[in-house]
């Protein structure tokens, strides 16, 4: 087995295709209005430029369950609206994941012309196995939650104005 | 539009066994791939273009090494729509019950508290 392919062993990718347009999508990511209705709803605060700061606010009602008012933090690398957006991406509300530190996301958003935009979130997660599992799914019961879940439910909020939650 | 995709992509034994390929060890080439299936290298491009249609498999290029990902998503969203639909009653009841016994297990006494 090659090199290449065992340092890529870490990366993740999940894929969705979403009737809207480029623009909407972008938005969805991008601002705290949207994010606060779909995944688990917490406000997505984005400074857009390199270098810029990322933070994901607690949702309403979970600071009583311990969790911390940021739950991720992060920097912005690149942001290309509405097509690309880079940045890290580090877990706060549990001990392991936040010494394995930053790892990295990119959003890639890809209108075709058949009406559909493809979004493709790849996250880098090298040295980082606890957060692996987490944004995999693998850490609630009912193996919910994670990138395909926050992905389906934007699909949903998207396409028909409401979630699945 | 996608579901019938997937669902005759996931009808497939060999499919299903290069998606549990992909789960134990993910980002893989075809060569790989290949090496663990008892079948012609032309034979499993087939069924991996037919996950790739249904998006079950995202693709990464590493230099010139075409990696195969595996794509939770659409599973996912026929998981929501689908099976969420017909089990949420039983989960909503097993969760139920199993709050109740585990609340008089470990506390007896917070109801009265």
């Amino acid at each position: 087995m090659s090199t290449d392919a065992k340092t890529s062993v870490t990366t993740q990718v999940y894929e969705v295709y979403i009737k809207a347009t480029a623009q909407s999508v972008w938005d969805a990511i991008t601002t705290q209005e949207w994010t606060a209705k779909y995944g688990y709803r917490g406000k997505m605060e984005y400074d857009l430029r390199p270098g810029g700061a990322f933070r994901a606010h607690a949702a309403p009602g979970m600071e009583a369950y311990g969790m911390p008012a940021i739950l991720i933090d992060g920097e912005v690398v690149e942001a290309t609206p509405p097509t690309k957006l880079v940045q890290t991406y580090r877990m706060l509300f549990n001990e392991d994941t936040k010494a394995e530190g930053f790892t990295r996301v990119t959003w890639d958003i890809e209108q075709n012309g058949a009406g559909f935009t493809r979004l493709t979130v790849t996250h880098e997660l090298q040295g980082a196995p606890g957060m692996a599992a987490m944004v995999a799914g693998k850490f609630s019961e009912q193996g919910s939650g994670g990138w395909s879940w926050i992905l389906s439910d934007l699909k949903s909020l998207i396409e028909t104005g409401s979630t699945l939650a | 539009m996608g579901d019938d995709l997937v669902f005759k992509a996931l009808a497939d034994e060999t499919r299903r066994f290069l998606l549990d390929l992909l789960f134990k060890q993910d980002g893989r080439t075809l060569t790989d791939l290949e090496s663990a299936i008892d079948m012609t290298r032309f034979g499993v491009m087939k069924h991996l273009k037919v996950l790739e249609k249904a998006n079950l498999i995202a693709i990464r290029w590493a230099g010139r090494e075409k990696l195969h990902f595996l794509n939770t998503v659409p599973i996912r969203l026929i998981h929501d729509r689908w099976i969420d639909k017909f089990t949420e009653r039983q989960v909503a009841a097993l969760a139920g019950l199993k709050a109740d016994l585990e609340a008089k297990a470990c506390r007896p006494t917070r109801k009265r508290a």
